[in-house]
């Protein structure tokens, strides 16, 4: 579903490269955090996966694609088969939820009818149906995040990017947010999100790759709800619980 | 990508941008006059050529006894001379170049000098005798006058060889040189337009940065991003171009139509209808360059 080969990134204009010979391959239906402090490189490995960038060596394979050679025009197709949320919800404050939502289908010219039926379904999906008519700014954080959910998954894309989005929630939001996207994924949407939230991370007990200065440090296959193989061998093999590098 | 959403998006870009889409409608509107006032004077000199160079002739004018002695050292011509000019006019060499040619006597020069002259106290004192025998001759191609020139000059019996072109070369070529002029300014207010274009849709991309980016990351093609503020660029365009083509419209028709072409009668002038036929190049032109400045300034935005 994603792989990546042998990626090494270095952004222009820094010393240090941001990724470094990073391999890496998430099955169909996997759940997987990707973990580090800030700077470690989780973002990039996202930002390579949404071909917001692009390795200078190796391969990313995404749904088949190998982006590395992905042309440019052919790139908002691919991107219609990703959902991806922000920590900051990136929602537009002059819409309502709904036409939030249904903003993200019409740029990908979906026809009407099947808007009006995907986006009430969505918003029930996340628990705002109630709300649909709401401006973001009357909306808690946690709240919006799950619009940027709604918005992320109502196309039904296979693979749902998640960077930090818990990040501004307090704990009781991030809980919220969490069960959503256990359920999403339970659905058969593969997850991957970068956090540096430990508590989240250990109550979850998905897979954990754990990154540190651009190269994967550990990656551990905790208890997964169903047998998936794993990936490459772990460049580190004794699997530890997640801990944040100071 | 539907239409209905495009437009929108592209409504929503002009109200939260009024005023500087107004500012492009005005850049546009007095640039597309220029290039339609410089066009206009370039159909003008058309105009003037077709006109006149139809009816220009050039006059051989013969030897008199009266041709100073530079011209003619022999006094008049002979009739041998007379007739080898004529021979000439129809040689195998100059006849395809010649549509037609005449001689005027002495006294039928009189009579026409009679017929086109208003004053006539200066008449009395003239006499046939003093006028030139002269062959008036019509090109097939007015352009082509250096070859009767040439043939001509230094012909024995010939006192002059005139192109009645030359008295209208000067205001053809003042007509050039202001229609240049014109162009030139039309050229340094398309270029402003342009640029102006480029920093407004730039400035009303930046405005709508956040959308742009929710597009780009949901999959929205590059043009269902870009066309609609390509089309803002090219609506300011149209309604620039469109009050330019008015303005002049007016113009023409007050200026040229009721007041230049009612005093001065003895030649054609552009109208209304020459407006209207240069309105597709010059909103064409308009629409060009704003489609052109708002691709190009857009163009970062929509970088995958």
């Amino acid at each position: 579903m994603i792989r990546l080969e042998e990626v090494t990134k270095t952004y222009r204009g820094a010393n240090e490269a941001a990724l470094r010979s990073v391999s890496l391959d998430i099955q169909r239906g996997e759940f997987v955090f990707l973990v580090g402090t800030s700077g470690s490189g989780k973002s990039s490995m996202l930002r390579m996966m949404l071909r917001e960038e692009r390795p200078d060596q190796g391969n990313v394979l995404v749904l088949g694609e190998n982006l590395s050679r992905l042309p440019a025009r052919r790139v908002p197709q691919f991107r219609r088969k990703l959902g991806v949320v922000f920590q900051d919800f990136r929602l537009l404050p002059n819409k309502t939820v709904y036409q939030n939502i249904a903003f993200a289908l019409k740029v990908i010219g979906k026809p009407k009818a099947f808007i009006e039926t995907a986006v009430p379904d969505v918003l029930r999906l996340v628990g705002l149906d109630h709300k649909s008519d709401s401006l973001p700014s009357a909306l808690s954080g946690g709240e919006q995040q799950r619009v940027a959910i709604a918005r992320a998954v109502v196309n039904r894309p296979d693979v749902l990017l998640a960077d930090e989005p818990t990040g501004n929630l307090d704990p009781a939001s991030s809980t919220e947010i969490m069960n959503l996207l256990e359920r999403i994924n339970l659905a058969g949407t593969t997850i991957v999100m970068a956090t540096h939230d430990r508590n989240i991370v250990d109550r979850m007990q998905k897979r954990v790759v754990e990154i540190s200065n651009g190269e994967i440090v550990r990656d551990a296959e905790t208890a997964s709800y169903k047998e998936i193989p794993s990936g490459p061998t772990p460049i580190i093999p004794e699997p530890k619980d997640f801990e944040e590098k100071p | 990508m539907k239409l209905g959403f495009i437009l929108s998006e592209m409504w929503a870009g002009i109200r939260g941008n009024f005023s500087m889409i107004v500012s492009i409608i005005l850049v546009t509107f007095v640039s597309l006059s220029f290039v339609s006032v410089a066009a206009l004077l370039q159909l003008q000199v058309g105009n003037m050529k077709n006109y006149w160079y139809d009816r220009a002739q050039i006059a051989i004018y013969l030897c008199s006894d009266f041709s100073p002695e530079e011209q003619c050292p022999a006094g008049a011509a002979s009739d041998g001379q007379v007739k080898a000019v004529g021979d000439q006019l129809e040689s195998a060499a100059l006849s395809p170049h010649i549509e037609a040619f005449y001689f005027e006597n002495q006294q039928d020069a009189f009579d026409r000098f009679l017929a086109e002259s208003e004053d006539l106290s200066a008449v009395q004192y003239l006499l046939p005798e003093q006028l030139n025998e002269a062959y008036w001759v019509n090109l097939v191609n007015p352009e082509k006058t250096d070859l009767i020139v040439e043939a001509f000059s230094n012909q024995p019996g010939v006192a002059e060889v005139r192109d009645q072109r030359g008295y209208l070369d000067q205001i053809i070529n003042f007509l050039n040189i202001s229609s240049l002029a014109v162009a030139g300014v039309a050229a340094i207010m398309l270029a402003s337009a342009a640029l102006l274009t480029t920093t407004t849709i730039r400035l009303s991309a930046f405005s709508r940065r956040r959308e742009i980016s929710i597009m780009r990351l949901v999959g929205a093609s590059s043009w269902s991003i870009q066309l609609p503020f390509i089309l803002e660029g090219v609506l300011a365009a149209l309604i620039g171009g469109a009050l330019a083509i008015s303005a002049v419209g007016f113009g023409t028709s007050y200026f040229v139509t009721d007041l230049l072409a009612t005093q001065l009668a003895f030649t054609s002038f552009v109208g209304i209808e020459d407006v209207w036929s240069i309105a597709p190049l010059v909103v064409g032109v308009g629409v060009l360059i704003a489609a052109f400045a708002a691709t190009v300034s857009t163009f970062r935005h929509i970088r995958v």
